[in-house]
């Protein structure tokens, strides 16, 4: 069984209820001690890991270790018991001009790629579909306009023994999560029925403010092969269970999210996954039970 | 500047009576005592409430605050209290005060009796945010959980109790406060400068605390219209500013708030550069290298942090073009504080530098600086952003600049002119370990939160996947060890107003060449009743 097969299994047994599922765990979130980012999927997330590992950390890294290591060779140098008569220099203007340009000029290399990466995730290209979400306190609604069949539903957090159960991770796994076809351009649409709420996938690279009374927009497109669950919180302060509303995003093959959206977001498992379930489960009737 | 000013007119050192000296005080020394006092009692609020916070934070699931709310009120109030009333009385007040009319050989303050004002607003403003968290806030409790940024609807329906408005009008006592101080000193500071003292010969400590109060002139009134707006939005049938229902938009005050709040950090940080600037020179034994790079570099930080307010915002669907010129101009702010930390290590390049304990703090400000500067440097980058903004990545950057920054900045001008303000010397073994507790202690808190962001933990949560947890309890481990730190500063805080070693006019010799080391310790009630004359030297 490949590596795909398996985290297909895997990620349909997140989907199933709480009865069908073994001891599943987060393959996509989070990481104990981990110090990078959480690993991207969508072409705008490698590329802002990679503009920040590339160019960012190295700068940043080079420019600290330089300022660390010239005053630990001053300290030394210039202590008091090894130089007892200090020099009464005060001007330097070549040093000064030096000290002004060329942080001007490491600036002008960062720019570049950083325009490069703000434009590339801004501009929204041509979308294959568009999901509605909004914010509501405290949880969210998906909606799937292009799809008059697909009801909207909301999305509200998994309490820690029904998350336990389910094989997902406590306060990010939800009852209900957005499904999304791979290797297809999405676009987002954000807003929110009361505060703020800020709808946010690390995986992705996406993170978008819902604001009431304002419809914004980003998007994504999950690259090929990299079907699974991810994860993200809510990430602006809404009030008192801002860290109880977790974004659950499921993504499916094309074929399975069209089956999917046919059935008015009833969820068939193909015939591939019945080792996984013994029965076909329906994401509809979960959405169903959830308050409109 | 080798005279001595202090001794020939002790006679004039009419001390008024307890009461009449510290309520009715016009005497800008004792109204900077009184602010570094409130200082310290507002830093010892904020830090507890920061401490409970790392408390609950330091494993998995809810360990104290079972109501949710109270913990955003917590974190909410951090941020008011430690800006507000910790760093800004501390650095401005207290610091400003003391010593920017004796640099500039001034007897006092322009106004005095403003700056009795200035100071009293204070308390009263401090206890109205100290109502709040007794008074219902919303449905979910007592006190405002909306964040220091106070954003609608959050602010106007998601807290219709009186907590929040006790804050506006606390905030609003505090932004007047702040003006009154801002006026008095650039008004101190343009006018009454020794015969000599020319704007290029002032201490860099003067131009910082000169170039914040312009800041602060500038800034504090759209704070103060933006939160007038929050109260006539929270009024029924009042206005509509920031609700949509109404043609309004809660961008709108995002907006007017970081027009003030972008400033506002570096209202935080230039004294502290300032004070730093003095130390590096005084310790290093040598005159400040660049000084008019460096007095410009300041004002040039100023002007610049007028246009850059929205990246703190690059994720509430701005346009990318707007996003653009954001990203732009916020790393231009990098250039000017280069040239600052290059200008101190140049200072200290050739110098004979003693390692004193203001040293020490000056030393790990700069350092730490430049950790939460390339954060900064990364953070603006809009791009980026979207994977950090509301992160722990931030807590982390702007602790650097701030709980690292300004607040190394305020200790560093604490160690460096205690004996002067109280004319006693510390015990520097007690002095050096509390530095080395808080240098540790915070490192450790703040440190691993960089990692904590980059994994996608978002800001203001009082519970966190299990994922997390690691981090979370390296950084609460160092939150008791800042706590340790904050015991040694009293010990040896209170050890040298028992002991009471004198200190000499100028115990730090022959590198503090400012007008205050030319004074007594403590300075006469009234100093330079015949004012000093700046002698054209041109130390550089």
């Amino acid at each position: 069984m490949g590596f795909k097969r398996l985290s297909l299994a895997l990620s349909t047994a997140l989907i199933a209820a709480a009865v069908f599922a073994g001891p599943a765990f987060a393959v996509n979130g989070p990481k104990d001690k981990a110090i990078g980012f959480q690993e991207g999927v969508t072409p705008v997330m490698e590329n802002l890991v990679s503009f920040h590992n590339v160019y960012l950390m190295p700068i940043i890294t080079v420019i600290t270790l330089f300022v660390l290591v010239l005053m630990g060779y001053i300290m030394w140098r210039f202590s008091e018991k090894r130089n007892p008569v200090p020099s009464k220099t005060t001007h330097h203007v070549g040093l000064e001009v030096a000290w002004t340009i060329v942080p001007v000029l490491i600036l002008l290399v960062m720019v570049v790629p950083s325009m490069r990466l703000l434009y590339f995730q801004d501009v929204i290209p041509e979308a294959d579909m568009t999901v509605k979400v909004t914010g509501n306190t405290w949880n969210w609604e998906y909606a799937y306009p292009d799809y008059p069949d697909v009801e909207s539903y909301i999305s509200n957090i998994l309490e820690e023994k029904d998350a336990l159960a389910a094989g997902k991770p406590y306060l990010l796994g939800s009852d209900a999560p957005l499904v999304v076809p791979v290797d297809t351009t999405v676009r987002v649409i954000v807003t929110s029925s009361n505060n703020l709420h800020s709808f946010a996938v690390p995986a992705f690279g996406i993170k978008m403010d819902a604001v009431p009374g304002r419809l914004n927009e980003t998007w994504f497109k999950v690259n090929p092969g990299k079907e699974g669950t991810y994860f993200g919180q809510c990430s602006e302060l809404c009030g008192v269970r801002h860290a109880y509303m977790p974004i659950e995003v499921e993504v499916v093959s094309k074929d399975r999210f069209r089956q999917w959206a046919a059935n008015g977001g009833a969820y068939t498992t193909t015939s591939a996954d019945a080792s996984a379930l013994d029965s076909s489960v329906t994401m509809g009737a979960a959405n169903a039970a959830a308050p409109k | 500047m080798a005279t001595t000013y202090g001794g020939d007119h002790a006679h004039d050192d009419h001390k008024p009576a307890f009461f009449a000296r510290w309520f009715y005080s016009t005497n800008h020394k004792d109204i900077g005592t009184l602010y570094l006092i409130f200082g310290i009692i507002s830093g010892l609020i904020g830090g507890y409430l920061s401490f409970m916070m790392r408390l609950e934070l330091g494993q998995p699931g809810i360990q104290i605050f079972e109501n949710f709310h109270t913990y955003n009120v917590f974190v909410s109030m951090h941020g008011l209290i430690m800006i507000f009333f910790m760093v800004m009385p501390a650095l401005i007040g207290g610091f400003g005060n003391w010593f920017v009319p004796i640099m500039i050989g001034a007897p006092d303050m322009a106004f005095p009796r403003m700056n009795n004002l200035s100071f009293w607003l204070l308390p009263v403003a401090l206890i109205c945010l100290l109502i709040s968290f007794f008074v219902p806030g919303s449905a979910s409790g007592n006190g405002f959980g909306g964040g220091w940024v106070m954003y609608p609807p959050l602010s106007t329906s998601g807290s219709p109790g009186p907590a929040f408005d006790f804050i506006i009008i606390g905030l609003l006592a505090a932004g007047f406060s702040s003006i009154f101080g801002a006026i008095n000193f650039i008004t101190t500071i343009l006018n009454m400068r020794a015969p000599g003292m020319t704007i290029h010969k002032m201490p860099l400590f003067a131009w910082g605390v000169l170039v914040t109060a312009f800041l602060l002139l500038l800034a504090l009134p759209v704070l103060a219209a933006a939160l007038f707006m929050l109260f006539t939005d929270r009024i029924d049938g009042g206005t509509g500013f920031f609700n949509p229902a109404m043609g309004g938009d809660p961008e709108m005050f995002q907006h007017l708030f970081w027009f003030f709040g972008h400033p506002e950090v570096y209202i935080m940080i230039l004294p502290a550069f300032g004070i730093v600037s003095h130390v590096i020179s005084t310790f290093s034994k040598k005159p400040i290298f660049g000084y008019l790079g460096m007095a410009y570099a300041m004002v040039a930080i100023g002007v610049v942090g007028f246009v850059v307010w929205a990246h703190h915002m690059y994720t509430v669907g701005m346009d990318v073009n707007l996003k653009a010129y954001f990203l732009a101009a916020t790393l231009v702010i990098a250039v000017p504080t280069g040239v600052k930390i290059f200008s101190w290590l140049a200072t200290m390049w050739g110098g004979s530098i003693r390692y004193s304990i203001p040293m020490q703090w000056a030393l790990a400000f700069i350092f730490l600086f430049v950790l939460g500067g390339v954060t900064g440097v990364v953070l603006a980058n809009a791009g980026v952003d979207a994977a950090l903004h509301d992160t722990y990545y931030v807590v982390a950057h702007f602790h650097y600049v701030l709980s690292m920054g300004a607040v190394f900045g305020i200790f560093c001008g604490f160690t460096y002119w205690f004996g002067k303000m109280f004319g006693v010397l510390y015990n520097k073994y007690l002095a050096a370990a509390h530095f080395w507790a808080f240098f540790i202690g915070v490192n450790l808190i703040f440190f691993p939160q960089h990692f904590l962001g980059m994994q996608g933990m978002p800001r203001r949560y009082v519970d966190y996947p299990v994922e997390f947890a690691f981090y979370n309890q390296i950084s609460t481990a160092g939150a008791f060890l800042t706590l340790l730190s904050v015991v040694l500063f009293f010990v040896w805080v209170i050890e040298a107003l028992l002991v009471r070693r004198p200190a000499g006019e100028n115990y730090w010799g022959e590198g503090a060449t400012t007008l205050e080391w030319t004074l007594s310790s403590p300075p006469p009630f009234h100093q330079f009743n015949s004012l000093p004359v700046i002698e054209d030297t041109d130390g550089h």
